[in-house]
Parts: C-alpha cells; sequence; structure tokens
C-alpha cells in the first residue's frame, strides 16, 4: 500500500514536483508559497533548488532551465507574478523543452500581503494553460501533471493555489518519481530568441496551440462532472469546490475544473444544460461567472457571493441558502490583536529613533519593518511594494527640492528586500542625485516570511555556504560616497541618532545601515563571533526607581507588560535590547545577565 | 458516515498552537480519521491572534471550522476564548487556559483587558480552565505550556482514548524535550 502522509499544500506540491521528475526549482519566499521551495532540499539528490533574489530572477532562471532540457518550475506569492510578469508574458510565446511550471499563490483576505489579486487573470493575460488544486493530495498529483502536460503542449503552465490550500494539511498518498529525460536543447532562433518577426509567428501559432489545449480541458480527468441531485448544478475550482461541496452535498451536481484555462466551453454548456440552475462559486474576481455569461449561460455569482475576502462554507452558504448558523455570544468586547515587533527586534531601535526627527517623510516597505507603521511607534508614511521604499524617497526628494519644502524623504527596507529591488531604487538616487535618505536594515536574513537565507546572509536554500553581499562596497561600487554611508548597530539609539542628523545634514545620497541579527534567527557561528553580546542580557525595572511614566512602553516592546499602577518586563520574551533602558528617564531599568 | 469533529486552537503568535496541532493530527491519523487542518503564518504570526484549525471524520472537505460548529475550543490565552466563543457549536466546550497576553493597545492604555472572561464563558458553556503556564514551569520549563493544554484537549474530546498519544510525542518534539513534553500532557490530560 503507498505511504500516506499528512503534508500541507505547499509541501505537498513540493513532493509532487519532485515525483514529477523536476530537476531545477527557484523562488523568492512570500507568504503563502514560502514552504514550497523550502520542503525541496529533501529531494536534493534529485533536484537542485535555489532562493532568487527575486522573482523576476527566479522565473528567468527556471526558463532557463527549462529550456536547457529539464523539467523546473518557479514559485511565488501572487504580487511576486507581477514582478515576473515580464518573462512570464513571453515564454508563454516561445514555449519550453523541459517542462515549466510558474507556480502563483494567491492570498485572499489578504492575510499576510499589501494587495488581494486573482492571478488567474494572468492566465488570460498571459495565455497560460492553469491548473487549481483544491487539496494537498490534488497539489501533489496536479503539479505532477504538470511537467507533462507542458510539454505535451510545448507551454509553460501556471499553477494557482491560494492561502488555504498552501497552508492547509490534509493526507496525501505519496507515489513514484517518474523519471523524466532529459531533451537536450537543439538550438532553434526562431523558436527561442523573441524578436518581432520570430514572435509574430509565436503569436499565431500559440492560438494553435491554445485550440489543442481546450480540446484537452474538454475531456481531461481532472475537469469531470460529479452527477448527484441536478435541480443545482455548481461551477466551481480551487479551493472553493470544499466549500461548495459542504453546503450542497449531494443536493447538487458539480462541474469542478482542475484546468481553468483555456476553459472547457464544450463541457461547460453541456454541464450546465442538464441542470435546473446554475451556481458559480469561486473567490476573488467573477472568473469563472464571465466566461460563462460571454456564452450566454444564465448563472448565480458575484456580487452574491462576495467579490473579495476568501471564502468559507459559512459565507457560501448564507449567501446561497441564507442559512446562519446559531452561537454564542458575550457581553464582554474582546481587544484587537495587532501583529508587532517582536520582543528585541533590532528594528525597534530604529525607528524609536527616527520617530523624534521633525520633517521627515519615511516610506517603508515590504517586511516586518511595515509593522514600524503601528501604533505606539507611528514611524511610517507609506508601504506600497517590493523595493519602492527607496525609490519612492527618491522622487519626493526631487519634488521637495523643486517646490522647495524643507520636507527630507527617507526610505527604509530590509536586507532581503534590499537585494530584491532596491539596489536599482538606490542606484536611481545616486545616479540622479537626489536628496534621499536610504536606510537598510540588515538583521542577517530574511525574516518576515520565517528565516530564508539570502544573497547576504551566507548561506544557500541547499546549506551551502556562500558568498555575501558587500552591501558598504556595493553602494560605493554604485557611486555613493564613503562619507554618506553610515553602518550602526540599531540597538544603541545615540547611535543611530547620530547617523540620522549626518543624513538629514546633507544634501546629497545618504545611507544608514542597521546590522543587528533578527533575535528569531538561528544563529550561524559567524553571527555567535560577531555579535558576542546578543540575547546574552536582560532587562529589569527597579519597581523603586519605576515612576510609572511610561516611556518604556512607547517603545512598543511586547516584552514590556503595562498595567495601571506599574511596568513589568516579561523575563520569557526579553532578549536583553536595552532600548526601553535607553529611554528610561529615571535609571529605573538594568540589565542583568541571562 | 459519521459526523465531522472540529477543533479550534487558538492563542497569541508564538505560543506554540501549531506544535499542539501537530500532535494532534498525527494521532488522529493514528486513529483512522480523515484530517484536515489549516493554520496562518507570516505577517499574522508576529504577535497577532492566531487560529489553528482541525477537522476529522470519515471525509473532510473544507479545512476552515465555521461559526457555531467547533466541538471544542482550546484557548492558549484567555480573551482568545472570548474573541472565538462564536464558533463554538451549542453544547460544545472550552479548554482555557488562565493566562493573560496583553495586547498592544492595552500596554499604550488605549484599551482595556476585559475582566471576568473565565466566569462569563462559564455561565454559557461548559469550560475547563487551567493555569497550564505555571504547570508547565513546575515541570522545569514554561514552554511546556502548550503539550499541558493538548493534554487537557484530549481529555476534553473524549474520545481519543485509545491513541497512544505518548507515540506522537516522541514523534513530532525534539529529542531532548520527549520526556518533559511526555509530562506535560500527562498533567493537562489528569487536570480536573
Amino acid at each position: 500500500m503507498a505511504e500516506k502522509v499528512i503534508m500541507s499544500g505547499n509541501e505537498a506540491i513540493a513532493r509532487g514536483a519532485y515525483e514529477g521528475g523536476c530537476v531545477f526549482a527557484s523562488a523568492y519566499p512570500g507568504t503563502p508559497s514560502t514552504e514550497i521551495l523550502e520542503n525541496m532540499p529533501q529531494y536534493k539528490e534529485n533536484v537542485y533548488s535555489e532562493w532568487a533574489p527575486n522573482e523576476k530572477v527566479a522565473a528567468e532562471a527556471a526558463i532557463g532551465a527549462s529550456i536547457a532540457g529539464v523539467r523546473s518550475f518557479c514559485a511565488m506569492k501572487h504580487v511576486g507574478l507581477n514582478v515576473a510578469a515580464d518573462p512570464v508574458f513571453t515564454v508563454a510565446y516561445t514555449g519550453v523543452t523541459g517542462g515549466l511550471v510558474i507556480i502563483s499563490a494567491d492570498d485572499p483576505g489578504q492575510h499576510s500581503s499589501q494587495n488581494e489579486q486573482d492571478n488567474r487573470n494572468y492566465a488570460k493575460a498571459a495565455r497560460l494553460l492553469m491548473l487549481e488544486p483544491s487539496s494537498s493530495q490534488e497539489c501533489k498529483d496536479y503539479m505532477k501533471m504538470a511537467f507533462a502536460l507542458s510539454e505535451k503542449f510545448d507551454a509553460p503552465v501556471l499553477f494557482h493555489v491560494t492561502t488555504r490550500v498552501c497552508h492547509s494539511k490534509g493526507i496525501v498518498e505519496l507515489g513514484e518519481r517518474v523519471e523524466a529525460d532529459y531533451i537536450p536543447y537543439e538550438k532553434k532562433i526562431t523558436k527561442y530568441v523573441s524578436a518581432p518577426a520570430n514572435a509574430k509567428k509565436m503569436r499565431v501559432n500559440l492560438e494553435t496551440k491554445l485550440q489543442m489545449m481546450e480540446e484537452y480541458a474538454n475531456t481531461c480527468e481532472i475537469n469531470q462532472p460529479e452527477w448527484h441531485d441536478k435541480k443545482i448544478g455548481v461551477v466551481t475550482s480551487g479551493i472553493s469546490y470544499q466549500y461548495a461541496k459542504e453546503t450542497f452535498g449531494e443536493n447538487a451536481s458539480y462541474l469542478k475544473l482542475g484546468m481553468t484555462f483555456p476553459l472547457p466551453t464544450k463541457l461547460i454548456e453541456d454541464f450546465c444544460a442538464q441542470v435546473e440552475k446554475v451556481y458559480v462559486i469561486e473567490e476573488m474576481d467573477p472568473y469563472l461567472q464571465e466566461f460563462l455569461q460571454i456564452h450566454g449561460i444564465e448563472c448565480v455569482g458575484k456580487p452574491v457571493i462576495p467579490t473579495f475576502d476568501e471564502l468559507n462554507t459559512d459565507i457560501v452558504r448564507e449567501a446561497l441558502t441564507g442559512e446562519v448558523p446559531e452561537s454564542y455570544e458575550s457581553e464582554l468586547k474582546s481587544v484587537v490583536r495587532p501583529p508587532s515587533l517582536c520582543a528585541g527586534c533590532p528594528h525597534r531601535g530604529f525607528f524609536q529613533a527616527i520617530k523624534k526627527k521633525k520633517n521627515l517623510m519615511i516610506n517603508g516597505d515590504i517586511g516586518c519593518y511595515t509593522l514600524g507603521a503601528n501604533a505606539p511607534l507611528n514611524a511610517l508614511d507609506t508601504a506600497i511594494c517590493m523595493g519602492a521604499s527607496l525609490s519612492m524617497a527618491h522622487g519626493a526628494s526631487q519634488a521637495y527640492k523643486m517646490v522647495g519644502a524643507e520636507t527630507k524623504a527617507v526610505g527604509v527596507l530590509g536586507d532581503s528586500t534590499f537585494f530584491h529591488s532596491g539596489i536599482t531604487s538606490i542606484m536611481d538616487s545616486i545616479y540622479n542625485q537626489g536628496h534621499s535618505i536610504s536606510v537598510i536594515l540588515d538583521n542577517r536574513i530574511t525574516g518576515m516570511t520565517g528565516h530564508q537565507q539570502n544573497p547576504g546572509s551566507g548561506f544557500t536554500l541547499m546549506g551551502k555556504e556562500a558568498p555575501e553581499v558587500d552591501i558598504p562596497a556595493l553602494l560605493k561600487a554604485i557611486g555613493m560616497k564613503e562619507e554618506n554611508i553610515h553602518t550602526v548597530n540599531p540597538n544603541i539609539l545615540e547611535e543611530v541618532d547620530k547617523a540620522l542628523d549626518a543624513c538629514i545634514a546633507t544634501d546629497e545620497p545618504s545611507v544608514i545601515i542597521t546590522r543587528w541579527p533578527c533575535v528569531l534567527k538561528k544563529f550561524s557561528q559567524q553571527d555567535l563571533d560577531e555579535f558576542p553580546t546578543m540575547n546574552k542580557h536582560q532587562c529589569e525595572i527597579d519597581q523603586d526607581k519605576c515612576k510609572n511614566c511610561k516611556m518604556c512602553v512607547k517603545t512598543g516592546c511586547p516584552a514590556l507588560m503595562s498595567t495601571k499602577d506599574k511596568v513589568e518586563i516579561d523575563k520569557t520574551s526579553c532578549n536583553g535590547c536595552t532600548i526601553c533602558k535607553q529611554v528610561c528617564p529615571f535609571n529605573a531599568i538594568s540589565e542583568v545577565t541571562r | 458516515m459519521s459526523e465531522v469533529k472540529n477543533i479550534l486552537l487558538v492563542g497569541v503568535g508564538g505560543q506554540g498552537t501549531i506544535l499542539a496541532s501537530k500532535i494532534l493530527t498525527s494521532g488522529l491519523m493514528e486513529a483512522g480519521y480523515d484530517v484536515k487542518m489549516s493554520e496562518i503564518h507570516g505577517m499574522s504570526q508576529r504577535g497577532g491572534s492566531v487560529s489553528t484549525q482541525v477537522r476529522y471524520g470519515d471525509k473532510v472537505l473544507s479545512p476552515i471550522v465555521g461559526k457555531g460548529s467547533a466541538d471544542v475550543i482550546v484557548a492558549f490565552e484567555t480573551m482568545e476564548a472570548l474573541r472565538w466563543l462564536p464558533y463554538l457549536k451549542k453544547g460544545g466546550s472550552i479548554v482555557v487556559n488562565d493566562f493573560v497576553i496583553n495586547p498592544a493597545p492595552v500596554n499604550q492604555g488605549q484599551a482595556e483587558y476585559p475582566e471576568g472572561i473565565i466566569e462569563d464563558l462559564a455561565a454559557k458553556v461548559k469550560v475547563v480552565s487551567l493555569k497550564a503556564g505555571d504547570m508547565a514551569t513546575e515541570l522545569g520549563n514554561p514552554k511546556a505550556m502548550n503539550v499541558v493544554l493538548l493534554g487537557a484537549l484530549v481529555k476534553a474530546i473524549g474520545t481519543l482514548d485509545d491513541v497512544d498519544w505518548m507515540k506522537h510525542i516522541e514523534k513530532n518534539v525534539k529529542p531532548k524535550f520527549v520526556e518533559l513534553n511526555k509530562k506535560a500532557f500527562q498533567a493537562g490530560y489528569d487536570f480536573k
């Protein structure tokens, strides 16, 4: 009997890639996709896997491996596909050599994202064969299937998953690895060089491929009607199928589509013709619904089903049957619990110092430090996308200059985000001789997504030691003046303060690099050597000296437990960063050895 | 087809709900159930309110526990029990850790932590309240609080006594913490 294990969707995708004969995998981490690549090194005998500096690079590396002749994939969160869109649109034209799969993990409900976007639209816009699994088992099976389909149609496959598919666990029956043949690349300029003369022919050829794909979608095993009662027919895909099935059970028939681009016109028309009423149940955009409507099929979908946020069975049931579950309520009200920077987070010192400065417009970025915008720090003005902080600060600094405003613009991002897309931004500021302050919060790892290695951290995904980007040397090489580069320990407020003053005083582009590891990081020997005092101490409040002024509490450290009468430090959470000690006006806080 | 059972493990990021639910699902699989579990990663883990949802039965479809459908809720932090109360099924029970973690708005003096939560809940539903933090500290490590609560949860579910839970602790916990966690589980299970 085949082995059965419990796996998250992401673990199952990794397993499916292994079983599907994949040889190359690349990604930039991003919730909810991160664990796909994190689960690849266990298959390192057969699959080479790596973290790329950003999603575009990951996609291009996977495209290169595919054209070279092996099965490959890249994975990213939904917004990552915006970054990678450029190569993805064109590889749809060239096609592949070895099977190529592009995984997009969307985040309906924005559990951990700056926006909500339905990347099924990318399949339609770029004309990519799309698969949508609805469970961990399907994640594995569809992934295995995806490589073969990519080769069959000479086309990349968009593998579309969502948070609940990625992060839910279910039982998966394991299979064997198929040893896909290495398909030696043959030089074929008309196929792989997408210059206009060739691309025009590729565009025509793509239409032929799409017709073949649609014919396949009409009959393939993952697009089959599930017949029960024919009063209601549900057209659905992905996780929404589970909610639909839980709502109606055998009181409805289902057309659960596993392959959703190109959509199977004939299959959908036949199914809908056999049922009395059609419901389209899908998360986010009316992707399937609009297809049905274009084909003149009357159906109930949006806006009866919400057009944004994630769905669940309660929402589907209430929308379509009006039933609301009975539940308990209390007169007591719970208080919201927003996420915050951890106790001992090295970003806190920086934000504590910068929030004291006047006349700054502080552009944030995507990572833990976005939390610098939360009360009581309130130390950010903007957060848009990966890398935007530095370029926005540059643009703002030029604008302020033009209108004669006194405000100084600052951009703040982390080490991994700097490597992702901050380097070109700072180059813009240096080249165009802007006036912004760039801040790189180097905590020696990719923090928010759960500690992935990056080009500055000294190790690769597969655990090999790696050269580290020397950030000050890089900045000098692209023209930043040495006197405008300030490397500081963010846990020493005075150091940060001095660096900020120096940057505010100059009219030239300047940079502050804070260098201190994330407190949650698994420290390398190098970290231990470079930061010997790290996590060796804790702070303690002398209640006799404490005047309960709450200055320490205003740092937002979650280790500080404040009540009306006093403040205490929680021993299990304090990591001894001493920021509270430095802001205490009464010297009531001291450091003790842990 | 037997009914699907719903369990919610709720708490604050960093309290170890994920390990507890990992051991739970591992045991449920051994008991022969189809199991699904859902958790949220990323931003919400940084000290925010977190939930792990576990569903089991002959066949489980959605991985999410709906409102009014949880058979048992185990709250690793007191106020989280209150927050998730609307998810409890009529006649369901709550295992609540008598353990407070102030959310930022309370620490900043912008809100007050509600008083009398456990009494309020106990007036409405079946509540098992324990000081799992103190119990774990007595056993030698406050971090084993999560497994104390798992023990209490398994007891509250009531139908999973045949599972060899110690084996699943061994499978999911680092070797040097196995003994501690076995004791923690037992302490939670034996709590009256």
